[in-house]
């Protein structure tokens, strides 16, 4: 351009029109996408630290995990709409649930576990996935009974709630029995949360007597501990293996249990006699 | 009267020439869409009258009609994951219904933030206020692309958790706090800082139904703009200015018809010309006076 003078024109140097009608519209351009790019960036902000859920909220059943929610989740609330309920509630903007997105509070409104699921068949994108026909494979949190210091039937009441309450009960919670110490002839029915069997509908944590519930719905990550893979539990691999893997072991005898089973080191104290028992409450 | 001050009120001429409903006739089809949209959603939960369920981004309407807005769709996809088919087929409906009839049909008669940015706009015009800069028309086609992109780089839709759009849809049809938020954002915007900001600009929702309706049927033809007295009442009032020149005043193009897929099909400009300049048509319809 500089070796043709006749481009610029007189009184403005180095500039034609032409250059400078390029320069705005590079101008425009770059100040659209810096615009955009930023607008966007911004919009992603939020997002990073806030895609873990509040523990205690719960997503519906057959939810996809995570971040694969909130690829596939459109924000319609149809899940919302369906679940006869009122379980389900579209979370608002700017709370501590991603916007427009489905969940429920346990405490609030358990889920009822409906057998045909209508959350699930509403849900056009597949958030919720259609493959969950049976809704005991729904895994929407694990109960965890958290606080074992006020648990009623801990303290060695017979409250049971969470374990009546439960639409899997015997099996997603289940009552173990335990000898009372304190009382000494009382038994202490211990709910027992199993997750091979709970769904996390929170029925249990609505229902729980206490002012604060002792008994939570957790998401499953949250509650759930992992043995390390190397970890073998030696009565399973005894069953597996149909005797011991190490063969039959020598009985060394133990002075003063000579009269009893092998392994039985209970130390029995004599009763006293007449009508004392000896109990003390 | 000078100029300036007859842009204030644009439309002035043609409510006293044609009567005030007859001025106002597409403002007032579009008012009673937009409502009568919101209602199918709103009888359920109101009256227990349930016609469509969902909310904008998603629906089922009369437990048969599948329906998905397709921006949110893409935007699924662009996060890596493939919606099910009744999204699919929904989202289906939708870009085959916005591709025939009018791309942008969505932004003036369907979509509740147009009733915020004209009220938006036209408190701006009435208090003749000239403050602030408006980005740059394009500026939407990057919002565009960078939704998507923020979407695959982060896996998630993104764009949903600020898009105005959606969360006055959802926050309107489910009663949901935030809707007050939008409202106030967007007008504040349009209002303050740039004139027909959000939908004319920034609005990627807005691009996309652009896009979509790129080669669509329904289109406004200046075919009377022989009469054209240069009033520029259309210009005040159109959301969309610049679409209107080429048509009108043959700048780069024979047709009289409004082509550019950034044209709402809002109407206003038929309706506030008292010259009756401007009238709907299809794209094939190249009458024209002049």
């Amino acid at each position: 351009m500089s070796t043709n003078p006749t481009a610029k024109p007189e009184g403005n140097p180095g500039v034609s029109p032409a250059s400078v009608a390029r320069r705005k519209f590079l101008n425009g351009i770059a100040a659209a996408a810096g615009g955009g790019a930023l607008l966007t960036l911004a919009s992603w902000l939020p997002v990073r630290p806030a895609s873990a859920n509040p523990a205690q909220a719960l997503r519906p059943p057959g939810a996809l995990a995570g971040e694969a929610f909130l690829s596939a989740c459109i924000r319609c609330g149809l899940c919302v709409r369906d679940c006869p309920y009122d379980t389900l509630v579209l979370a608002p903007v700017g709370g501590e649930v991603a916007g427009g997105t489905p969940y429920f509070k346990a405490r609030a409104v358990p889920c009822e576990m409906c057998d045909d699921i209508p959350c699930v068949k509403a849900c056009p994108t597949g958030a919720l996935n259609p493959k969950l026909t049976d809704i005991h494979e729904a895994r929407m949190g694990l109960a965890v009974l958290s606080d074992q210091e006020t648990c009623l039937n801990f303290l060695g009441l017979r409250c049971d709630v969470c374990y009546r309450v439960c639409p899997v009960i015997d099996r997603a919670i289940t009552l173990e029995s335990l000898h009372n110490p304190r009382s000494d002839r009382h038994a202490l029915l211990l709910p027992t949360v199993h997750s091979d069997h709970c769904t996390g509908c929170g029925k249990c944590e609505a229902a729980c007597v206490l002012p604060e519930a002792a008994i939570k719905v957790m998401p499953v990550k949250l509650a759930k501990g992992a043995l390390p893979d190397h970890y073998r539990k030696g009565w399973e691999e005894k069953q597996k293996h149909g005797g011991s893997l190490i063969g039959e072991q020598v009985e060394m005898p133990v002075r003063g249990l000579e009269e009893k089973a092998y392994g039985d080191v209970r130390v029995e104290t004599p009763a006293p006699s007449g009508m004392n028992s000896g109990w003390k409450p | 009267m000078s100029a300036r001050r007859e842009s204030l009120r644009p439309g002035r001429e043609a409510v006293r020439d044609k009567g005030w409903l007859a001025a106002s006739r597409y403002l007032v089809l579009r008012r009673l869409s937009q409502l009568t949209v919101l209602l199918l959603f709103l009888s359920g939960p109101w009256f227990g009258l349930w016609i469509a369920k969902g909310n904008l981004a998603s629906s089922l309407t009369l437990d048969v009609l599948p329906l998905t807005d397709p921006y949110l769709f893409v935007q699924s996809l662009a996060a890596g994951f493939m919606p099910a088919s009744s999204a699919l087929i929904g989202a289906a409906i939708v870009i085959a219904f916005y591709a025939l009839f009018g791309g942008r049909i969505y932004c003036a008669w369907v979509c509740p933030v147009n009733v915020v940015t004209d009220a938006a706009a036209w408190l701006r015009r009435r208090l003749g206020l000239k403050s602030g800069r408006a980005p740059d028309g394009n500026t939407r086609y990057w919002v565009l692309a960078g939704s998507l992109i923020a979407a695959a780089l982060s896996g998630t839709v993104v764009w949903e958790w600020v898009n105005p759009v959606t969360i006055l849809q959802r926050s309107l049809i489910f009663g949901l706090s935030g809707s007050l938020a939008a409202v106030v954002a967007i007008f504040a915007y349009d209002l303050l800082v740039a004139s027909r900001g959000w939908c004319g600009h920034l609005c990627p929702m807005g691009a996309f139904y652009g896009l979509l309706g790129q080669k669509s049927l329904i289109r406004i033809t200046a075919d009377q703009r022989g009469r054209c007295d240069d009033c520029m009442d259309c210009f005040a009032v159109c959301p969309e200015p610049q679409v209107i020149r080429p048509a009108l005043k043959k700048a780069g193009q024979d047709s009289p018809l409004i082509l550019d897929p950034d044209c709402t099909n809002c109407g206003r400009c038929i309706d506030v010309c008292n010259k009756h300049v401007f009238h709907f048509t299809h794209r094939f319809d190249q009458r024209s006076d002049s």
